[in-house]
C-alpha cells in the first residue's frame, strides 16, 4: 500500500545565504520525489547592478554570500579586467599574493564550517565543536587583515583595498601552523572512524555521468569525478605558480564528498604558506583604474563551493549595460533532483546539506502527512533522526 | 587537435562570426534556428561543459548568450544569437539534452519573457508566485 506523505525542508532564514525550499514525497521511509523550490531571497542584484557604477559594485556582490563573501568580488573584478587585458596585465605582483591569501584563507573557515555542520547532521557534535573551534582563529586572522570577520571589501578593480603588512605575517604563519594539527584531528577522525564511513558512505550518491548532466561544479563535481578546478584550469591570483593538487575522488557520494574538502584544507593551507613565502616585500597594491572601456568580459573563480562566474557588459560610461552572476549553489542544489531521491528519509537532510547549500533552513524541516495536513515531524527531529541512525550504527559496530 | 578548430570543423558555415576578445574567451555568433542543434554537438560530441545562460535586452532585440567552459584549457566558448521578436521573443529549449539547463531557463523566462520552445518545467523560479503577469524584471522599461 502506497501512503506518500510530503515532506517540506525550508524555505526560509533570515541569517543563510540561500534560502530554499524542498518538498520531499515519501513513501514510508523513502524518498520518491523531491521539488527544489528558490527565490525567497530573490533581491535582484543583477538589476541593482545596473544602477551602481563600477567601483561601487564589489561592495554589492560581496552580500550575495555571507560565507564566500570574497567569491563573487573577486569574480567580478577578474571579469572587469578580463575587459581591461587580464588580471595579470592590470594587477600589481604584490595584490596577486594578497588575492590568493584571501582567497584561500575563506576556503578555509567555509570547509571548517561545512564539516562541522555535517558532524552535527551525523549525530557528531563532538566535530562541530572541533571545527567551530578551528575556524575561530582565521576569522580573526581575517579581522587582523581585512577588518572584518565576513564581508571584507578587499576586492577593487585593478587590485586589493587593503595590504598584508610586513608585522602581519608571523601571525598568520602562526595561525596556519596551529590549524594544520587541527585539520589532521579530522582526517584521522572522520576517515578512520567505522560509523562515520557506514553513515556516509553510499548515501546521496551522484554518478559521474549524472554530475556532468546537472553540469555540477567545485566539490561536488570533484567528489563524483569530474576533474575540474578553476585554480588550476583557468588560473587566478597566483596560483599557477605554487605547487598544489586537485583533489579528486569517485564514488560521488557524501563520504567523498567529506574526504574533498577535508583534502582541500590542507592544499589551502598550503597554498596560503608559499604564498607568504613568495610575496614581495613592500610594493604598489592598486592599479588605479579609472576608465571601464566599452567591451564584455567574464570571470570565474573557484569559489568554495564551486565555480563562480561573472559576466560584465560595458558601454564605455560608468555603469554596466549588463551584469550576469552564476554561483556555484544555482547548478548544485538542482542536482539534488537526483541525489536525495531513491535514498531515505533518515539521509535527506545530510543529503541535501551534502552540496554545501545552506544550513539554517534545514532547521525549518517539517513533516506533514498530506491527508490532513498535519504536522509528523519538525526539523528538530528529522535531524533526531539521522543522529539516530548513526547511534544505531554505533552500537552494532564493535568498536576497534 | 584544439578545441577551436574541433568546433569550426564540426560548425563550419553555422558560425556567422568568430571573435576571439582575450585568449580565453571565444564568442561566437549564431543563427537563432541552429541553436539546438550547435548545443548538442557542443554538449555531447565535443564535451564542453554547461557554465549558464544569460540574455541583454538591447534596442534593436535580445541578445541571447550560451556559455560553455573547455576546463581542460580553461577557454569560455560564448554562443550568441539575436532575438529580433521583442513582443513574442521564441527560441529552442535546450534542457532536453540535459537537465543541467532546467533552471536557468526557467529564471531566463520569468525574468526577460523569453519563450522557451520545448521546455518540460516552464514555471517560476525565483519570482512569487503571484508576481503580476508580463511584468518582465530584467527588460529595459520604456
Amino acid at each position: 500500500m502506497s501512503h506518500k506523505i510530503i515532506v517540506p525542508i525550508g524555505p526560509y532564514h533570515p541569517l543563510q545565504e540561500e534560502p530554499e525550499f524542498f518538498q520531499l514525497y515519501v513513501e514510508g521511509e523513502k524518498v520518491v520525489d523531491i521539488d527544489i523550490i528558490i527565490g525567497y531571497n530573490h533581491r535582484g542584484i543583477e538589476k541593482l547592478s545596473e544602477s551602481k557604477h563600477f567601483d561601487q559594485v564589489p561592495f554589492l556582490v560581496e552580500r550575495i554570500c555571507g560565507i564566500c563573501s570574497t567569491s563573487h568580488p573577486y569574480a567580478y573584478c577578474l571579469a572587469v579586467e578580463n575587459i581591461l587585458g587580464g588580471e595579470i596585465n592590470v594587477v600589481p605582483e604584490k595584490a596577486l599574493y594578497i588575492r590568493t591569501i584571501i582567497d584561500e584563507l575563506q576556503r578555509i573557515h567555509s570547509h571548517l564550517l561545512w564539516l562541522g555542520l555535517v558532524g552535527h547532521f551525523i549525530g557528531y557534535n563532538t566535530i562541530w565543536m572541533w571545527a567551530w573551534k578551528y575556524r575561530e582563529p582565521v576569522l580573526d586572522l581575517f579581522e587582523m587583515v581585512t577588518g572584518n570577520r565576513n564581508n571584507y571589501a578587499m576586492f577593487k578593480i585593478g587590485g586589493v583595498r587593503r595590504d598584508i603588512k610586513d608585522e602581519d605575517i608571523p601571525a598568520l604563519k602562526k595561525m596556519l601552523d596551529e590549524l594544520l594539527p587541527g585539520v589532521d584531528l579530522f582526517r584521522g577522525a572522520i576517515m578512520d572512524d567505522p560509523v562515520i564511513q557506514m553513515r556516509l558512505k553510499d548515501v546521496g550518491k551522484l554518478s559521474r555521468q549524472q554530475a556532468v548532466e546537472w553540469a555540477v561544479v567545485g566539490p561536488t563535481a570533484r567528489a563524483s569525478g569530474v576533474n575540474i578546478d578553476i585554480r588550476r584550469d583557468e588560473p587566478y591570483g597566483v596560483t599557477d605558480r605554487l605547487d598544489w593538487n586537485v583533489i579528486l575522488e569517485k564514488d560521488g557520494d557524501i563520504y567523498s564528498k567529506t574526504i574533498v574538502r577535508i583534502l582541500e584544507l590542507f592544499e589551502s593551507i598550503s597554498l596560503i604558506r608559499q604564498s607568504l613565502d613568495k610575496m614581495p616585500k613592500g610594493g604598489i597594491i592598486d592599479a588605479d583604474i579609472k576608465e571601464i572601456p566599452a567591451g564584455e568580459g567574464i570571470g570565474r573563480v573557484e569559489a568554495p563551493r564551486g565555480e563562480c562566474f561573472h559576466y560584465i557588459k560595458s558601454d564605455g560610461t560608468n555603469r554596466p549595460v549588463r551584469h550576469k552572476i552564476r554561483s556555484p549553489s544555482f547548478m548544485n542544489v538542482a542536482s539534488d533532483k537526483v541525489s536525495a531521491v531513491g535514498g531515505t528519509i533518515s539521509d535527506a537532510a545530510l543529503t541535501l546539506a551534502a552540496v554545501d547549500p545552506c544550513y539554517c533552513c534545514t532547521e525549518r524541516l517539517a513533516v506533514i502527512n498530506k491527508k490532513d495536513n498535519s504536522k509528523i515531524m519538525n526539523g528538530w527531529d528529522l535531524i533526531k533522526l539521522s543522529q539516530d541512525k548513526t547511534k544505531i550504527l554505533k552500537l552494532s559496530t564493535p568498536r576497534l | 587537435m584544439d578545441m577551436r578548430d574541433r568546433i569550426k570543423e564540426k560548425l563550419q558555415d553555422k558560425i556567422k562570426e568568430w571573435k576571439e576578445t582575450s585568449t580565453k574567451r571565444i564568442f561566437l555568433s549564431l543563427d537563432k534556428k541552429d541553436i539546438y542543434r550547435v548545443v548538442e554537438i557542443l554538449f555531447k560530441n565535443l564535451e564542453l561543459r554547461f557554465i549558464t545562460a544569460s540574455a541583454v535586452d538591447l534596442p534593436e532585440a535580445f541578445e541571447f548568450l550560451y556559455h560553455f567552459s573547455n576546463d581542460p584549457s580553461g577557454e569560455i566558448y560564448t554562443l550568441r544569437i539575436l532575438l529580433e521578436d521583442k513582443i513574442k521573443p521564441e527560441v529552442a529549449s535546450i534542457t532536453p539534452l540535459f537537465p543541467g539547463a532546467e533552471w536557468i531557463e526557467r529564471e531566463i523566462w520569468e525574468m526577460f519573457g523569453i519563450n522557451f520552445i520545448g521546455h518540460p518545467n516552464l514555471k517560476k523560479l525565483l519570482l512569487a508566485e503571484d508576481w503580476p503577469q508580463g511584468d518582465y524584471p530584467l527588460r529595459n522599461k520604456q
